[in-house]
């Protein structure tokens, strides 16, 4: 079955960037199950780094700011920062959204 | 009454200036910072676009990394890990290498604006993360920033980041690694963010002039604190050996003084230099209008410097080496074996080719490589045409001290532009140099001579006189002139009026010796009447003598007569002769 045959279907890769359970990035994990449960139920995946346990992806993946959401798939590869909370920019910021 | 306070020894000074500080390598910073940079804290350099930061930055960690021992992280934010290491090799670090050995860890940091929405709150843990992960994995001590306003541009929350730098700064600070921190300057204030609001404990701020199509680095500590520092703007300069600071205006005039003599490599000079040459360490200001001679003199003082088998820099900046090397040998100094041995350095360059102060930071560079013990500088006239009058004459002073604390001789030779006054030399440095000597054309006759005096020498008892100076195959000789009532005479002037004085000399002879033979004459006539005088006087003494003879013998006669006449009359007694009346 081909993920690109309709728009809607498109299988979405999201990685979470955190440093340990700090308010900030518990409030981004929150926000984004919030998003993804809305506009991509069923074709999502998360996976949520947590970089005090492996801070070497920091540098490989180039994260200065935490929480850094990186949308793997669909490409091109984006980049969100930010605890999510503004969900207006976080949709533009992950192209589900044009800007207005 | 208590004990009088007692006044503050230099040693107290000294321990006052105790703060910590970490070496940074760089040639001539350590001496203006008195040791360094501050340990364990951040120091920010910024300048403009161009100005060396990155370099500075760059060297600072790779000097400590190989000659202290200090690994170091470069955390970069605007160039790649590759162009950095591009750019060291050109100093002759093997950043690649360094990084292998865990030497060095560098990490750029890579912020695009457009890759980046921003969608709440957030903060720069990951870059906290990235740093004390390269700290940790080098064991660093140092660490730069190169250019942390590079995040400006990446995020737009700015209260959020300069909060994240405030936290940044005290981060590094409990980690006590010694930070540069670079930043790029900005309009009324040293930094375009104002870093230096975060930075309070060490500031410099590197400069790039060009002035007139001539550029200067210059190199200024704006702050320092708990240190004394060198608060001038120091030039300096980027060579293939990395940065330069001329650390010159902190120097003080208590340079030891010499009372070795050095020979000037003219004998007859020496002679009018209180008979024994050059002060060692002393400063020689050699001018002159053009053609007098005066890098011919200079030649001779550098093969003397050579025959003690001392080192000598000769700084050309009007003859390339070869052709100097060329015009001395017909004179009869040989420069070639002392360059073949390595005693003699020429140097040759356009002084417009550098800013006044890159010539300072060039010359500074080559002593402290061939630690010579002579410098020669020819001419140093043209300096002014790198910078003004004013900026050439504190150049040559900081030289002069340069040198004079070595205890290096230094010879400057100037050129008197034609038309001046010739005791004035436009670089005002003739009260800055110990000894004067002044080389000049005597117009004469149709002929140009050259004529040298020495306007002063400190220290000595030096020679008055003008001496004639000729420039002969066999090297410089000096003749006396000729003084008298016509003047100073040089040349064939010279020459002709000593052969009119050998001319005299020869009439004065001959008429002293006919002087003599008249006397001589004189004297046998004289004695000759003499002695017919003694004879005539001698003949009348005889005469005399046999007259009163003759009286006396007939005066017996008579008295004889006389007593035989009373003694046939029978007188009884000869008559008295006072009774009788």
């Amino acid at each position: 079955m081909s993920t690109r045959t309709n728009a809607g279907g498109e299988k979405w890769e999201l990685r979470l960037y955190t440093a340990g359970q700090t308010p900030k990035s518990l409030a981004a994990i929150k926000n984004l199950k919030k998003v993804c449960e809305e506009h991509l139920a069923g074709r999502y995946e998360i996976e949520i780094v947590d970089l005090l346990k492996n801070p070497r992806l920091a540098k490989d993946d180039q994260i200065v700011a935490i929480p850094t959401l990186v949308r793997k798939l669909p490409d091109p590869v984006r980049k969100i920062i930010g605890d999510l909370s503004d969900t207006e920019r976080a949709l533009v910021g992950l192209q589900l959204k044009q800007l207005s | 009454m208590g004990k009088p306070e007692p006044l503050p020894s230099p040693r107290a000074q000294l321990q006052r200036d105790t703060l910590p500080k970490t070496p940074t390598g760089i040639s001539g910073l350590d001496e203006i910072t008195l040791g360094g940079l501050p340990k364990g804290r951040p120091t920010l350099v910024c300048g403009a676009a161009g100005c060396g930061k990155t370099l500075f930055a760059m060297e600072f960690l790779l000097r400590g990394a190989e000659q202290f021992g200090e690994p170091g992280v470069f955390m970069a934010f605007e160039e790649t890990e590759q162009d950095l290491s591009e750019n060291v090799r050109s100093l002759g670090f093997d950043l690649d290498k360094m990084v292998a050995d865990h030497k060095i860890s560098v990490d750029h940091v890579r912020v695009e604006r457009s890759e980046i929405e921003e969608t709440g709150d957030y903060d720069l843990e990951g870059l906290f993360l990235r740093l004390g992960l390269a700290i940790d994995s080098v064991g660093a001590k140092r660490v730069v920033l190169d250019t942390l306003e590079s995040l400006f541009g990446g995020f737009t929350n700015e209260a959020l980041l300069r909060a994240e730098l405030r936290r940044l700064f005290r981060w590094l600070k409990d980690k006590g690694v010694t930070a540069i921190i670079t930043g790029e300057r900005g309009e009324g204030q040293l930094t375009r963010q104002g870093l230096e609001e975060y930075v309070s404990d060490c500031v410099i701020l590197l400069d790039h002039r060009v002035k007139e199509q001539v550029s200067t680095r210059r190199l200024r500590i704006v702050k320092y604190r708990g240190s004394t520092h060198g608060t001038n703007e120091y030039p300096f300069l980027i060579d293939e050996d990395g940065i330069h600071v001329l650390p010159l205006t902190s120097l003080h005039l208590d340079h030891p003084a010499s009372s070795e003599r050095i020979s000037s490599g003219v004998p007859r000079l020496d002679a009018m230099l209180g008979g024994e040459g050059y002060y060692r360490g002393s400063s020689i200001l050699v001018s002159g209008t053009a053609g007098t001679g005066k890098t011919s003199l200079s030649a001779h003082f550098a093969d003397a410097t050579c025959r003690r088998g001392e080192r000598c820099l000769y700084l050309a900046f009007e003859e390339s080496p070869a052709q100097l090397t060329r015009n001395m040998k017909s004179i009869g100094v040989d420069l070639a074996p002392w360059i073949e041995k390595g005693l003699l350095r020429l140097e040759s360059s356009r002084p417009t080719l550098h800013g006044i102060e890159m010539h300072l930071a060039s010359i500074h560079k080559r002593v402290n490589e061939l630690k010579p013990q002579v410098v020669i500088i020819d001419p140093i006239s043209n300096f002014s045409n790198a910078g003004t009058a004013a900026e050439a004459e504190a150049m040559l002073l900081r030289l002069i001290d340069f040198l004079k604390s070595r205890q290096i001789t230094a010879m400057f030779v100037h050129l008197t532009a034609g038309g001046n006054a010739w005791e004035k030399t436009d670089v005002g440095v003739s009260s800055l140099t110990d000894t004067w000597i002044l080389l000049r054309d005597i117009e004469l006759a149709g002929e140009r001579n050259r004529g040298i005096y020495v306007l002063k020498s400190r220290g000595m008892k030096n020679s008055n006189q003008i001496r004639e100076f000729l420039i002969t195959e066999h090297g410089i000789r000096l003749e006396d002139v000729y003084v008298g009532p016509e003047g100073v005479l040089t040349g064939s002037m010279r020459a002709a009026q000593e052969d009119r004085e050998k001319a005299a000399l020869q009439a004065r002879a001959q008429e002293l010796e006919r002087k003599q033979r008249d006397l001589a004459r004189r004297r046998t006539v004289l004695e000759a009447q003499i002695a017919a005088l003694r004879a005539e006087f001698e003949a009348a003494e005889e005469e005399s003598k046999t007259v009163a003879e003759q009286d006396r013998t007939r005066e017996q006669q008579i008295a004889e007569s006389r007593g035989a006449a009373a003694l046939r009359r029978g007188a009884d007694a000869p008559a008295t002769k006072g009774k009788r009346k």
